[in-house]
């Protein structure tokens, strides 16, 4: 799987209390082409995120299927509760499956 | 531009066909969650502002107050193609809540639904107004 050239942005708290909620922000470069050319000239093709997946602890945590109406450079926020130090992986793929991932990890305790 | 008397009247023959096939795919949109089971109206909070400046970039924020929740799909009425996006939440989610930004092309009726852990189905509805619509092609 090819690297998406967008850079994921994360905000996750560093530690938390055992059976805390945290909150987890998620945002993307991702701007949104207008498809508009001055003199006619050809609109390039089109490029769309299509899907968030964030695990933790390698499970499934939480799941974005974007479709149409996405905004340019989405932000999902998700409340999480965590029992014990947990490693979470967050992956955007686009419509031509490459991806763009990062990692976060919160300590509890 | 010049408008033609049979081409006016030929366009506004079309319009009412064009809205028929627009509630048509939303109408598909929401039966394809549902897969013939009923939605209970309600229960889910909706918090969008009520007018958007910016279609491009509309904040909205879901939640099942009450309930858990498996997932969470957002449909559109009126943009060019109804779907939004789904959420799908696992255990580990504190609660069934989500915040994002939506892409709404014009003023429009916002569906919600929600699939809950025991199997059931919430749905509700918010109307948003939208200044600049967040589709230029």
């Amino acid at each position: 799987m090819t690297e998406l050239a967008s850079r994921p942005r994360l905000r996750v708290p560093d530690r938390a209390r055992p059976g805390e909620v945290i909150e987890i922000r998620m945002l993307i470069d991702h701007p949104m082409e207008s498809g508009l050319r001055v003199g006619g000239g050809a609109a390039p093709p089109r490029n769309m995120l299509s899907r968030l997946s964030v695990t933790m602890n390698g499970a499934p945590l939480f799941e974005a299927e974007l479709k149409n109406g996405t905004s340019p450079n989405p932000y999902h926020v998700i409340f999480v509760r965590v029992d014990r130090t947990s490693d979470f992986a967050f992956a955007w793929t686009d419509e031509a499956g490459r991806s763009a991932r990062t990692t976060a990890r919160v300590t509890v305790g | 531009m010049s408008v033609t008397r049979r081409g006016l009247l030929l366009s506004l023959l079309a319009l009412p066909v064009a809205a028929a096939a627009e509630a048509d795919a939303v109408r598909a949109a929401v039966e394809e969650v549902l897969r013939g089971r009923a939605a209970a109206e309600g229960g889910i909070e909706i918090t969008a502002p009520r007018v958007a400046e910016n279609g491009q970039q509309v904040p909205i924020a879901l939640r099942v107050p009450d309930a858990e929740a498996r997932a969470i799909h957002v449909i559109a009425t009126a943009n060019p193609t109804p779907g939004i996006a789904s959420f799908r939440f696992h255990p580990g989610i504190a609660r069934a809540e989500v915040q994002t930004r939506i892409r709404l092309a014009e003023s429009q009726r916002v569906i919600v639904l929600a699939e809950l852990a025991d199997g059931t189905l919430r749905q509700a509805a918010v109307e948003i107004g939208v200044t600049t619509g967040g589709c230029l092609a």
